[in-house]
């Protein structure tokens, strides 16, 4: 569509669609999808994926994380880009994935694997989105696997200068703008497996999350991460904080609610 | 018989119930962090003395048999006694002797964790010493007969009312006391005496001086300075790794220290021990307890950087909402949770999970630990060794076998879609019900993506196909 503010780069790429998105947020998925076409890239979404092994490589069990590892390189070697909208699953595979031997074609996935804001960002260097409008009052989650692992955004621990891709991004969209939260990078207390073998914990970090937010003004929660959303939408449910969540793929599609 | 490992997530929720204790021990350690990344806003170089922190000590551990000979040839010129600990129970045994030597029967002390490492008070009371910590935090705590929930504010879980009422039972003051000021007072006025009658003084030590054979001690309170100097007899227990070559590399120390730690430029106390005073006696005893075989641990070894400041448990989201207490160790958040099973992997094998790797400790820790980095070594680590519990050892091995055969795992997940109600069939073993407990599932949805992409993708693409 709006080819002429692209620097001319047109790929094949391989999209990722995370289980929970699949499985529960479908919508973040095909808005991934149609933003990168839309931004006239060439995508595929290969039929057999299932999972970048992360689940079992966090808790430890890499073994286990193995036969995930070698379907995801199976599926996806072929591509000039693999692009996921998740930050713990990117992080996964470009600095984690070890559970098989590292042949060429694996090194090739691990180097050309991309989170969707930071392959918008850096790699297709998007200048505009015309289509999208957003005039909401939204709160911004980095994931950790996002801010601190793919450093999409400054760190408030270090005191280096702002900056922040998705915010970058999300600038571009009419109409919208941020609340800003207490605590804008603590941890929302996903954690994968730690949402479960340490819910107490998880559930209250969430719940803290949901009420920052909401206390700032936010109208909507928009994150690049759906693991994260997921619990936090769990939490902000259970406790009754009038909070929507949205990804950052659909607001930059222009979803309009 | 085998050791059971510790329960944190039960202690955790435990903690979490009692809504005035959790949520002002989340705050009170929050600004702790605030008033960090003020201090470090002030100083540009902040990095930089990160960087330098921790080339030092990694040069020092590198190093630390050579530096170790240097610093007690040094103190022995300075009239130091020099003891060397292998483990716990030495120190205690060779603590004991310095003191039936003298016949001192109390024995005041400021903060150390090493003593609490070595379980010293429980090997010293048995045999007729009276112990007594100095520090208020640390006092409270023992008289609570509790660990140190912090490294560096050790009662930090308490609130005012829960010391009123220790004080009035020990102390005979009123329970209804609502003062930090007079309950301090209090304290002072409990403390003095003790002090000043003391057969025998103990601290920690910081930082320890190879060239000048000095060490040196950062507190608060003074009340380090008058356990070292009233009684006439000072030991000084401290961990071997605690070394720095030289005096000049203390500027870096100093600077970093207190302001990682309480967000305030130093301390109000940075006291070089150089030797004893006329007519007293000063000992150092240099503890091992397990450091050496740290040292030789690939993936670890630099968790032995850490210099005790607490910052990564100030900045970690489930040490703010768990307390000190639920680690079940002596060191606790996350420094504790990838040195406790360096102790015990067995007892500790839980505590590298009770973490969600956000890497926020990383970042603030002055001397650059990968502290989230190894929590995931220790992991992988764990799991080799078998001492992750059965049941997920069981679902990552089924999800794993799972995410390998993808007509499998489609089946799986089509699960929702024949029962939109519920979660997928492969979450929904026992393991993963805590979900629910506090937070509502996610919702169902009438496709998955790979099913709508399948209808809206795929089917145009193979009309493109047939009509090419």
């Amino acid at each position: 569509m709006r080819l002429a503010s692209l620097p001319g780069v047109r790929m094949k790429i391989g999209l990722f669609i995370p289980c929970y998105i699949d499985a529960f947020y479908p919508n973040a998925g095909i808005a991934t999808l149609e933003l990168l076409e839309k931004l006239g890239q060439d995508v595929e979404y290969p039929m057999n994926q299932t999972c970048c092994g992360q689940p079992m490589a966090n808790s430890g069990c890499n073994k286990d994380a193995a036969a995930a590892e070698a379907l995801f390189v199976k599926n996806f070697a072929r591509y000039d880009a693999i692009v996921m909208p998740s930050g713990s699953c990117t992080h996964h595979v470009r600095d984690n994935f070890d559970a098989i031997e590292q042949t060429d074609d694996v090194r090739h996935v691990r180097e050309n694997t991309f989170e969707l804001v930071e392959f918008l960002h850096d790699v297709l260097k998007v200048q505009d989105f015309p289509w999208a409008e957003f005039p909401h009052k939204v709160g911004l989650h980095n994931s950790c696997g996002t801010l601190r692992a793919l450093r999409t955004a400054s760190m408030s621990e270090l005191g280096e200068p702002f900056f922040s891709k998705p915010m970058d991004l999300l600038g571009k969209v009419k109409g919208i703008s941020f609340a800003t939260p207490k605590r804008p990078d603590e941890c929302c207390g996903f954690g994968g497996t730690f949402s479960v073998t340490e819910e107490a914990v998880s559930a209250k970090m969430g719940t803290d999350k949901v009420r920052d937010h909401h206390q700032a003004g936010a109208e909507y929660i928009v994150s690049a991460d759906t693991s994260c959303m997921m619990h936090q939408q769990g939490c902000a449910e259970r406790a009754g904080v009038p909070i929507r969540f949205i990804h950052i793929a659909e607001i930059l599609n222009g979803a309009r609610e | 018989m085998k050791v059971k490992p510790v329960n944190h997530a039960k202690a955790a929720e435990a903690f979490i119930e009692d809504t005035a204790h959790m949520d002002f021990h989340d705050e009170r350690l929050w600004d702790l962090r605030q008033k960090r990344d003020g201090q470090m806003h002030i100083l540009p170089e902040w990095q930089e003395l990160r960087a330098r922190a921790s080339a030092i000590k990694e040069h020092t551990l590198a190093n630390l048999p050579e530096y170790l000979e240097q610093f007690e040839a040094n103190a022995k010129k300075n009239g130091i006694h020099v003891h060397w600990a292998a483990d716990g129970a030495e120190h205690n045994r060779i603590v004991g002797e310095i003191l039936e030597k003298h016949g001192a029967k109390s024995l005041i002390k400021s903060k150390s964790m090493v003593t609490e490492e070595c379980c010293m008070r429980e090997y010293l009371e048995p045999r007729g010493v009276v112990v007594t910590e100095t520090d208020l935090g640390e006092r409270i705590q023992q008289l609570d007969n509790q660990m140190p929930s912090h490294i560096v504010v050790p009662a930090v879980h308490k609130l005012i009312p829960d010391v009123a009422k220790i004080f009035a039972e020990h102390y005979h003051t009123d329970p209804n006391d609502n003062s930090a000021q007079s309950l301090a007072w209090q304290q002072r006025l409990a403390a003095r005496p003790v002090i000043l009658s003391a057969d025998a003084g103990m601290t920690g030590g910081n930082f320890v001086v190879a060239e000048t054979g000095s060490f040196v001690v950062c507190t608060n309170e003074g009340n380090a300075d008058l356990s070292a100097t009233v009684p006439g007899l000072h030991i000084a227990t401290i961990g071997i790794e605690r070394l720095v070559p030289r005096m000049a590399d203390m500027g870096v120390f100093i600077r970093l220290l207190s302001r990682s730690a309480l967000g305030s430029p130093i301390t109000q106390y940075t006291t070089h021990f150089r030797g004893p005073q006329k007519g007293s006696e000063m000992h150092v005893v240099l503890v091992d307890n397990g450091r050496s075989h740290r040292l030789g641990m690939e993936d670890f070894w630099t968790s032995l950087k850490c210099i005790r400041c607490g910052a990564c448990m100030n900045t970690c989201p489930v040490y703010r909402r768990s307390g000190g207490l639920s680690y079940g160790a002596v060191y606790s958040g996350p420094i504790g949770a990838i040195i406790d099973p360096t102790f015990n992997e067995r007892k500790y094998s839980t505590l590298p999970f009770a973490s969600t790797m956000n890497g926020s400790c990383t970042n603030v820790c002055p001397v650059k630990i990968n502290i989230h980095e190894q929590l995931y070594k220790w992991r992988r680590v764990l799991a080799e060794h078998h001492e992750l519990p059965f049941v997920k050892r069981e679902v990552m091995h089924m999800a794993g076998k799972l995410m390998g055969q993808p007509t499998l795992y489609r089946a799986a997940i089509n699960g929702t879609e024949v029962a939109l109600s519920t979660m997928p069939r492969f979450v929904l073993y026992n393991w993963l019900n805590p979900w629910g407990k506090h937070r509502e599932l996610p919702h169902p949805v009438k496709q998955t993506f790979h099913s709508w992409y399948k209808q809206n993708r795929l089917k145009n693409k193979k009309k493109e196909g047939e009509s090419a």
